[in-house]
């Protein structure tokens, strides 16, 4: 039986490893810093007794204040799962460190955040359009597109 | 004995001049071959349908007539009605003549090709070597298919072709010499005649190379890889349409009839057989053989090209050879009169092969490191 | 002295006989070796993402069908789950079963499919597809008969499915329950040891565990490379905690077994329609009660299933208004994809086209 593990408890976890990262946490899910992204996957997937290895979803919702990027991390050695969001404030020019090198499965999901949402990854080797064509002007799921 | 056509051609010269004696025997005998090929090849093409339809449990056509037999006519109408269309920057003029270079030698097969008793356009000497010979022209044209078609897809079937067809010439013409050797003659009349126990008893593993090098020569699954539909897209004939494709297709079922009359020529005793007219039997042993060959078709998987060279320089031809040397050390050895000892022989020889062969090879070829 | 040779691109394109729907692969070739793939993809992007915001949450259930349209049961099934986790509605026993019967019909037939045209790339001629195709039109009459389509369902509905079965539909189960496994073993005889599929499948195309849980795999593409990993035993969701069947996995994680766990998991869900059969309540409500215009509270869900391609998802994101807010489908295809490269590089061109159908894609789900 998958055990989902509390946001609150990871929380803690996260936040004795790495002070100050930890946005907010709740029974659900745990939302870190963006900039320290990178270090607290590493971090989730290495560790002893969490070692989240699998990678599921990886998307963006678009809360007109900010962007939310939401990640579901599945232990298979453990059976628990967690699910981990960042927010990004900036409308412009959003960017967001890419886990691409953490979790493989980030490959195409970075590049389908990238091409509907306009949130650029950084460290992603190839990040370009994947659903749309590679002239289109926009970004189809943000909330003013239409 | 003398063919029929050399029987005409003695009484017409009782009344008419030399050369009048001397055409029109050979017209008439290559419109009667004409005729023939185009009806068997119709009937081939309902046949193979409906059969392919019976081994994947459907009827196959039949509404088009009645049982569906006018379905090749409709298609051959079709084919004929399409426009033809030449890639721009295709070769024209091989792009052109390339479909004749792939069917004529196919007919010119049929000269030698013993129908019933005496019914043989010209009866050569050198019968099955014409036949091989003639045979091999047709790779040219295949190739000159692909090439000059500016496609990428028949680009890489052209290359399959050429390697799939020449090694395959081999074992083919290494088991036709072991059925020269015992006949004792290249003619095709005289290899049927000296059939008193059809040469498939005689020698099975000769039959099994032979048939598996023709399949491999029609371009027939398991080994139709140069028009593989589910890889590259039929391949060497992928920019032809209209009459130009109807050529080919045409020859395709056209190459089925030779190579069928050629197995019945040379294994199965041709025309001879009790009761029923020999046409009949002729008839009978050809579809009897396409049946064999649509089953292949409708059953097995097909091989990749790797596989498939591996099979031909590793499988069938050491078998060939050996089956060579069998047979040439038994007409040696055995008198004319005590055959059927050739009979059992060759059976347990060939049991014996296939079995040894089946442990020890392994179709090489895999992975390459890039 | 070397030949000299250069690589050249050759694009199998959109519309090619065995890509499976509209699929581009850009190819470098180095005569017949595979050198690099690259994959193209969104011919058939329709936006449902976009789409589904201006829609009731019933409305939407249309649109999951057109995802992964060879197994639309269980892509409605995957959203009801989401919005019953999210409005925490308790769906009734007997609709539970009927929508497990459905589940698991639904994977027959979506593994029948697989399988046969998996052997079809191979180049056997449609032979083993229309043997397939045998039972999987006794499948499409018996969804027939509930719902009155042959492959776009859209039966499920939030708390249950949307009308009681007919009388002539359990019989009929039962019928084809008791029949499925002799056509099964007839598939093993004529297939399992078939010496062409035996050389071109085995040691062909192989993913690693480890790249396959990096690049989060799942489904039998998973379950063949050796993990054991299947929702349904591991996280069970609906009533599957009730049923007794196993998991079969892989040891190499080629072609063939892939191949070989699909055809096992066909016989894991004739077990479980047997025991679901038997145990299945005569009467009872066949769904909750829930408004036209639906309004779940604020928050958000995740609802997830073992579809037969692999773990299928939907993340719903609702603010408390009749339509959703954000709706994310999580579609299994694509990720299993991501490996296609690794797994490609070095095998020769016939091979590419096994490969690749053995992950067996439906490109409405990879495209949406």
């Amino acid at each position: 039986m998958t055990v989902a593990i509390t946001g609150e408890e990871i929380g803690k976890k996260i936040a004795e490893a790495f002070p100050g990262s930890i946005v907010s946490s709740d029974k659900g899910s745990v939302v870190v810093d963006s900039k320290q992204l990178y270090l607290i996957g590493e971090f989730l997937k290495n560790t002893q007794g969490l070692e989240f290895d699998y990678l599921t979803f990886l998307t963006a919702v678009d809360y007109i204040d900010y962007f939310e990027i939401v990640y579901r991390l599945v232990s298979l050695k453990h059976n628990h799962s967690l699910m981990l969001k960042t927010r990004c404030y900036d409308r412009e020019n959003p960017v967001v460190p890419s886990v691409f090198n953490i979790w493989r499965a980030a490959c195409y999901q970075e590049r389908e955040v990238f091409d509907l949402f306009g949130i650029k990854f950084e460290g992603h080797p190839e990040l370009k359009r994947l659903l749309l064509w590679d002239g289109f002007k926009g970004h189809p799921l943000r909330r003013d597109y239409l | 004995m003398t063919t029929l056509l050399d029987q005409f051609q003695l009484w017409l010269k009782g009344f008419w001049p030399e050369w009048a004696a001397y055409i029109v025997p050979a017209i008439a005998g290559i419109l009667v071959i004409i005729a023939f090929v185009l009806t068997i090849v119709i009937f081939y093409i309902w046949w193979e349908r409906r059969l392919l339809g019976r081994f994947q449990i459907r009827t196959g056509p039949n509404r088009c007539g009645p049982e569906g037999i006018f379905q090749p006519i409709a298609t051959a109408v079709k084919i004929l009605l399409k426009e033809d269309i030449v890639p721009d920057k295709a070769d024209k003029l091989i792009h052109f003549i390339a479909p004749i270079i792939v069917f004529v030698p196919i007919l010119m097969i049929f000269a030698v090709i013993p129908i019933s008793e005496g019914a043989i356009l010209v009866d050569l000497n050198v019968g099955i070597i014409y036949v091989v010979a003639i045979s091999s022209i047709s790779i040219i044209g295949i190739f000159m298919a692909s090439w000059a078609s500016n496609n990428k897809y028949s680009l890489i079937s052209g290359m399959r072709s050429i390697a799939q067809m020449v090694s395959y010439e081999l074992p083919v013409v290494l088991s036709i010499v072991g059925v020269v050797l015992v006949a004792g003659s290249f003619s095709m009349l005289k290899i049927v005649e000296a059939q008193t126990i059809p040469f498939i008893l005689l020698q099975p593993l000769g039959f099994i190379v032979f048939f598996l090098g023709a399949l491999a020569e029609m371009n027939r699954s398991p080994f139709d890889l140069l028009e593989a539909d589910s890889e590259i897209v039929a391949g060497y004939h992928i920019e032809y349409s209209g009459m130009k494709f109807a050529m080919f297709y045409l020859g395709e079922y056209g190459v089925a009839l030779a190579y069928a009359g050629i197995i019945t020529t040379l294994f199965l005793s041709g025309w001879q057989g009790p009761g029923l007219p020999p046409i009949i039997w002729f008839l009978i042993k050809i579809i009897a053989v396409f049946t064999l060959i649509v089953w292949m078709r409708a059953t097995l998987p097909r091989l990749r090209v790797d596989q498939l060279m591996s099979f031909a320089w590793k499988g069938l031809l050491p078998m060939a050879v050996l089956n060579l040397v069998i047979v040439a050390v038994e007409v040696l050895l055995i008198p004319a009169s005590m055959q059927w000892v050739m009979f059992i022989l060759n059976f347990a020889f060939a049991a014996v092969l296939i079995l040894l062969w089946s442990k020890l090879f392994t179709l090489g070829g895999g992975r390459v490191e890039v | 002295m070397s030949i000299q040779t250069e690589p050249f691109i050759l694009n199998i394109g959109p519309q090619h006989p065995s890509t499976h729907g509209v699929f581009r692969l850009r190819v470098t070739l180095d005569g017949e070796v595979v050198v690099n793939v690259e994959p193209v993809i969104g011919y058939l992007h329709r936006g449902i993402e976009k789409l589904a915001e201006g829609r009731t949450y019933t409305q939407n259930i249309p649109f999951t069908d057109r995802l992964d349209y060879l197994s639309s049961m269980t892509n409605n099934l995957a959203y009801c789950l989401a919005m019953e986790k999210l409005a925490d509605i308790k769906v009734p026993e007997r609709a539970e079963y009927i929508r497990v019967i459905f589940s698991e019909i639904m994977r027959i037939s979506s593994h029948l499919m697989a399988v046969g045209f998996f052997i079809n790339d191979l180049g056997a001629m449609m032979t083993p597809v229309l043997y397939m195709w045998r039972e999987r039109e006794k499948i499409m009459d018996m969804f027939e008969m509930v719902s009155g389509q042959r492959l776009l369902y859209n039966f499920m509905r939030i708390g249950g499915v949307s009308q009681d079965i007919p009388g002539e539909f359990l019989p009929a189960v039962k019928k084809f329950v008791a029949e499925m496994p002799k056509y099964l073993d007839e598939y093993d005889q004529l297939l399992a040891k078939n010496e062409i599929l035996l050389v071109r499948s085995k040691g062909v195309g192989i993913l690693p565990k480890e790249t396959a849980i990096s690049i989060g795999a799942s489904g039998p593409v998973l379950r063949a490379s050796g993990v054991k990993w299947d929702i349904r035993q591991l996280d069970p969701y609906s009533i599957y905690e009730r049923f007794d069947f196993a998991i079969p996995t892989g040891e190499v994680g080629d072609c063939y077994d892939r191949y070989w766990v699909r055809m096992q998991e066909m016989r894991q869900s004739v077990r479980i329609l047997e025991q679901a059969l038997a145990q299945m309540p005569e009467k009872g409500e066949v769904c909750a009660s829930v408004p036209q215009f639906f309004r779940p509270p604020r928050g958000e869900a995740y609802g997830y299933i073992e579809a037969p391609k692999g773990n299928l998802g939907f993340y719903i994101v609702s603010d408390g208004s009749i339509a959703p807010y954000r709706l994310h489908i999580y579609p299994p295809t694509l990720i299993n994809i991501t490996a296609l490269q690794d797994m490609v590089k070095g095998w020769k061109v016939a091979d590419l086209i096994i490969i690749f159908g053995s992950i067996d894609v439906v490109l409405g789900e990879i495209d949406r």
